[in-house]
């Protein structure tokens, strides 16, 4: 078991809790940075383009956790504002705006739109938030096609390449420069996020969280938090959405719908609510059950010659995997590893309940 | 000049009278405590305080500003601070956490120099890191620094909510009922707690309890309510003995006619 003796304020502020963490984060680094070149040695990059995926999905699931799992307001509808952030990014960029003004621009505006939105809705709690959330994500297909002029409606639009002072990135012609750009853009934003959770703002949005009353009492004013996390969340969403669009080089009003927004919050339940590693986690998991399922089904009919096509199983396996982590992990992929990295640090002295939480968890639901 | 004053005040929920016409005055440096039967309306009066109702008449007025025409949020900011009669503290979070949040008041940085985490709001977290260590060591919460508060027990749970009060450095402190669900032995930190609050911190005291000890032990003025009336203010002594008081704790002694009775 590790002792860690604080010897000054900064122990509690530093990003990392010890050195051996320290040192695993940037043994990550390294391997994440280094992945590229396992994908040069076989030539084959069709798997980086899907852990590029993976980070972008990350980056939105990002957003979302800071809105849901750090503020308590769910949000069903956080494909809305991946939407604003890619219609953005493609109208600037068509416009003649450089990339790298348009695409952090595409992420605020994306950001000021979702204030504008969540202000009404902001009073709802719990259940009625997320419903009026689902309501605003049912209506992003239709505006898409209402706002034809801009995104090209039914027929879709495609995503000019990204072109930061003449070095031209495309997700197919060079996959590994997108891959590292995602990843800057995606190591950028973790470490926002965590600036912010050690600082009175991400304070108050936890505040607001576990305890509203409280809150207030403690002289945060729930309105302006409330839609400050909204902010940030939708930015990310924004950039997210900016970031998806270049992967997919077209994007039509069927992108950005409402299974999208759906797998985004199941995303960050599977992967630990209230946890930056939730969003990774929920990521590669949402990122890599398509890509197990087609693998298996490969696998099979060309091994056993079976062949499966159930239409659906996708959602079918993604909604079996949710249920299990709500009955069995609460908290999430990321909950689960701490227990196991709790279990052994402490053996034998671990207690079974010692992760059991006494109230439910979004404090909002209660009547107050 | 009374810290804090409250003149005439009336609130309504519906049909129900829950504070009646209550006068009272917390002068600075004093243990002010209210007592009275359960529903009596004395965490009504710090709701009131805390601006989470609004009375339907009179005034409220701390350091010679009008409270009233303050939101909730804004009343911390006058150095009002207070702790709840239910624990409302922030659940997933660590001790430490809880009490920094207490701090809130005093950031002076905004949401953009926190997440670029400039060199200002570093140094800001800092000066929040050594006054919270000051309440840290004044409570002896040390063992549970960076403990989460689900996993607490009840009476620890009660001090962390008096150190987040502390944090915000108020000039006056209300507690809901400090001592509701305490041992003997927790009772007593907390009386000597009240005590070095008002004395070594000079912070004024106005606390809701039942425990009579504790408010004999602690206060220099106590108010009796019932029924959202005023029945007796003086010394501890004074208001237990006072004939209404009695009355609105024991009942008269003589059987009701009608059947019914006052709670």
């Amino acid at each position: 078991m590790r002792f860690v003796f604080k010897t000054s304020y900064d122990a509690d502020i530093s990003l990392f809790k010890h050195r051996a963490q320290a040192v695993w984060y940037g043994l990550l680094l390294l391997l994440v940075l280094a992945t590229p070149l396992y994908f040069v040695a076989i030539g084959d990059a069709y798997l980086l383009g899907e852990i590029t995926g993976i980070l972008i999905l990350a980056i939105a699931g990002m957003g979302l956790m800071l809105l849901t799992g750090h503020t308590g307001l769910p949000s069903l509808g956080h494909a809305t504002f991946m939407a604003f952030g890619c219609y953005l990014n493609i109208n600037l960029l068509g416009a003649g705006v450089p990339w790298l003004i348009a695409f952090p621009l595409s992420g605020l505006i994306a950001g000021g739109l979702g204030t504008m939105i969540a202000l009404p809705v902001l009073r709802l709690h719990g259940v009625y938030l997320a419903l009026a959330t689902l309501a605003m994500s049912m209506l992003t297909s239709d505006f898409v096609v209402i706002a034809e002029p801009w995104t090209g409606g039914i027929a879709g639009a495609a995503v000019p390449d990204i072109n930061i002072f003449g070095m031209e990135i495309n997700r197919y012609s060079t996959p590994y420069k997108f891959y590292y750009l995602v990843l800057f853009v995606a190591i950028l934003i973790v470490w926002f996020y965590r600036n912010l959770l050690r600082t009175p703002t991400g304070r108050s949005f936890t505040a607001v969280r576990d305890s509203e009353i409280s809150a207030r009492a403690m002289g945060i004013n729930l309105t302006r938090t409330k839609a400050m996390s909204f902010f940030l969340s939708a930015t990310a969403a924004g950039l997210a959405g900016a970031l998806f669009g270049h992967s997919a080089g077209y994007v039509t009003n069927e992108t950005f719908d409402l299974v999208m927004s759906i797998t985004l919050l199941l995303m960050i339940v599977i992967g630990g609510l209230g946890f930056i590693h939730g969003a990774f986690f929920g990521a590669i998991v949402v990122g890599i059950i398509p890509v197990a399922i087609a693998n298996g089904r490969t696998f099979l009919s060309t091994t056993f010659d079976v062949n499966i096509n159930v239409p659906g199983l996708e959602s079918a396996l993604f909604a079996f995997i949710l249920i299990c982590f709500i009955l069995f992990e609460p908290m999430g992929l990321y909950g689960r590893w701490l227990k196991i990295r709790t279990y052994f640090e402490l053996f034998p002295f671990y207690r079974k309940d010692m992760f059991k939480r006494q109230k439910s968890y979004l404090k909002t639901d209660r009547v107050q | 000049m009374s810290l804090l004053e409250i003149d005439n005040v009336t609130l309504r929920f519906g049909g129900l009278v829950a504070v009646d016409n209550v006068s009272l005055r917390v002068n600075e440096g004093e243990v002010f405590a209210l007592v009275g039967p359960n529903g009596a309306g004395k965490s009504t009066i710090f709701n009131l305080i805390s601006r989470f109702y609004d009375p339907a008449e009179g005034r409220i007025r701390f350091d010679g500003k009008d409270l009233l025409k303050h939101t909730a949020d804004q009343v911390p900011s006058f150095g009002i601070a207070r702790t709840f009669q239910n624990i409302e503290l922030f659940e997933q979070a660590t001790v430490l956490q809880n009490l920094l949040v207490g701090r809130h008041r005093h950031r002076k940085t905004g949401m953009l120099s926190n997440i670029v985490f400039s060199p200002k709001a570093y140094r800001e977290e800092l000066r929040h890191r050594e006054a919270v260590e000051e309440v840290i060591e004044f409570l002896n919460l040390q063992p549970y620094r960076d403990k989460m508060i689900g996993g607490l027990p009840y009476g620890v749970r009660k001090v962390v909510e008096l150190g987040r009060a502390l944090a915000s450095e108020p000039k006056l402190l209300l507690l809901d009922e400090p001592a509701s669900g305490l041992s003997v032995e927790e009772t007593q930190d907390m009386a000597f707690w009240i005590e070095d609050i008002q004395t070594q911190m000079g912070i004024s005291v106005m606390m809701v309890e039942h425990d009579m000890g504790l408010v004999s032990a602690v206060s220099g003025r106590v108010m009796a309510l019932s029924d959202g009336k005023e029945l007796a203010t003086g010394t501890a002594a004074e208001v237990q003995s006072h004939p209404a008081v009695i009355e609105a704790y024991l009942g008269t002694g003589e059987i009701s006619k009608t059947g019914t009775s006052r709670a």
